[in-house]
């Protein structure tokens, strides 16, 4: 049915103002961060200079390389398990138990998950590091990566399982050829935003870490450079780190065309 | 191997997993809202009310107030902006509305303190806004226009409008067009079709983008914590606190609680009003 319904220049003016709004900060802190004098009163030049002194600090490097030890072992683990937990919740009837048990690490504040896990792991005197907060990121991670391979698996017709066992497959090599590879752009699609999510993830990984600084994440890292006061470089890694997600959910959106954006 | 094993085999580790390292850490601080704190910042095992009796002393139960203004405010200005947004994207053309809703849940995906940080950067008194408005002359002072409740609720609107015009924008998309057209048929000016048919029956997604952003306004801790500059505090710092500088674990297990309970009864009676609206429409569907 070709509607003629069509949007108003108002509110297409709207939508626009909208997209100006989401933008527009983030865009000022990538055009600063090329600034040479940094501060954001006045254009004193182009220059790479901000880089250069993120790059050779060394507490950034070790920060950046715990993150990325972190959010790879965390999205590894809650990739393999949210992705069966996905299958064997598909094919059950629909379970509202199981339901608000993947929805809850969605919705719950992230400071009451934070003591919760703080409170655990002292309890257990479950000595605090990266392992601990590994574990915890796992958890957020998992109910994501299910509910993209979810919605994959909705779309799946489940005729051509039924198809390979019939002809003599078996169970896993029915897996293998058939299921997984339907899924797979699910899995990599949710892989990808739980890396997302477990790279930028401050305040679990707080409260998880430890007093030492060996545990020190790069959100971490970030938030005290911004309880210091605005300086230069924060804008150098905020540009860094936001092109880097931008990237990663890029791939995640072309991997599982459509799933992200809730269809 | 038969079928119930192998569903319990794909099921249980996950499950497992949010058992251990959520349910269990929950219930934990759940059992701690009911003990007190030991001399040293320990914690004494003596059971006892006296915790959620402290939250509603006037000094906490003021900051639970502040906390459920500025969560309602970012809430209602969230949606008063997403929803002729969302309607803007459903009447483009269909091979466009994908790319605009990925445009908008972009930021959604990016690191939160820095898309926090950048209004300190746009907000302050030397800042963009400020210097803007005083070199055209427009101001002579800066603005307060940072550290204060207003910087707050323009941070939290920020980083959780995506998602609320995501949720309206997918309840339009399931509105059936014959409904809008039977009204337009019947006559109806478009202004009377809105307000009687099209907004009734998207106010699903109303609710369920509303109850997002109120629950993950009220439970805030970064937004408050960076643009309130430490003179505005909501629970979620309160808690912050309780475990980090107070070392009083129990009543900052006990404001979880209240946090947590406040937040399950949102999303019950968000629950009841879809089902109901589903009810009503199924019988206007048919």
């Amino acid at each position: 049915m070709p509607s003629a319904r069509r949007a108003s220049p108002v509110l297409n003016l709207h939508l626009g103002l909208v997209y100006l709004f989401l933008y527009a900060p983030i865009a000022v802190l990538m055009v600063l961060s090329f600034n040479r004098g940094g501060m954001p009163t006045a254009w004193t030049g182009f220059s790479f200079d901000w880089y250069v002194t993120l790059v050779h600090s060394p507490e950034i490097i070790s920060s950046a390389l715990n993150t990325l030890i972190v959010a790879v072992s965390s999205t590894l683990i809650a990739t393999v398990l949210g992705t069966l937990l996905a299958l064997g919740v598909e094919r059950r009837r629909a379970s509202s138990g199981l339901d608000a048990l993947l929805f809850a690490p969605m919705i719950i504040p992230d400071i009451v998950l934070a003591i919760a896990l703080l409170s655990f792991f002292t309890l257990l005197e479950f000595t605090l590091g990266l392992y601990s907060i590994i574990l915890s990121h796992v958890v957020f991670n998992i109910a994501f990566v299910c509910a993209v391979v979810r919605t994959r698996l909705k779309h799946f017709d489940h005729s051509i399982v039924e198809a390979s066992i019939d002809l003599g497959a078996s169970d896993f090599t029915t897996f293998t050829r058939i299921t997984l590879p339907v899924i797979f752009p699910g899995v990599l699609a949710g892989a990808l935003l739980a890396f997302t999510l477990s790279v930028d993830e401050f305040i679990i990984a707080f409260f998880t870490a430890g007093a030492g600084s060996s545990s020190t994440t790069l959100p971490m890292r970030i938030y005290s450079m911004i309880r210091f006061g605005v300086t230069p470089e924060i804008n150098a890694m905020a540009t860094i780190v936001m092109l880097f997600s931008f990237t990663l959910v890029f791939l995640s959106q072309r991997a599982n065309k459509g799933t992200l954006a809730g269809q | 191997m038969n079928r119930k094993l192998q569903d319990l085999l794909l099921i249980l580790p996950g499950v497992g997993w949010l058992t251990v390292f959520m349910v269990i850490p929950c219930l934990i601080v759940f059992f701690y809202a009911f003990l007190e704190r030991g001399v040293y910042g320990g914690i004494e095992y003596t059971y006892n009310l006296q915790n959620f009796v402290r939250a509603f002393e006037p000094v906490y139960f003021s900051i639970f107030l502040m906390s459920a203004k500025i969560a309602t405010l970012s809430t209602v200005i969230s949606v008063l902006i997403a929803y002729p947004a969302a309607y803007a994207i459903s009447l483009a053309p269909r091979e466009k509305q994908m790319r605009y809703l990925f445009l908008v849940m972009l930021p959604f995906w990016s690191n939160y303190l820095i898309r926090t940080y950048a209004w300190i950067v746009l907000l302050n008194r030397e800042g963009l806004i400020n210097n803007g408005l005083e070199s055209l002359g427009l101001i002579e002072e800066p603005l307060p226009i940072l550290y204060n409740q207003f910087s707050i609720v323009t941070g939290l609107v920020y980083n959780y409008l995506p998602f609320v015009i995501l949720a309206i924008y997918s309840s339009i998309q399931r509105l059936n067009p014959e409904i809008r057209e039977a009204s337009e048929d019947l006559g109806a000016p478009s202004w009377k079709t809105f307000m009687r048919v099209t907004l009734p029956l998207t106010l699903p997604g109303v609710a369920a983008g509303a109850v997002f952003v109120f629950v993950l306004s009220i439970g805030n801790f970064i937004t408050p914590d960076l643009l309130g500059g430490g003179r505005i505090q909501m629970v979620g710092n309160l808690i912050y606190d309780q475990f980090l500088s107070a070392r009083d674990w129990p009543f900052g297990a006990a404001l979880s609680m209240i946090l947590i309970f406040i937040m399950m009864v949102l999303l019950f009676a968000q629950a009841v009003a879809v089902n109901r609206a589903q009810a009503q429409r199924s019988t206007a569907d048919a």
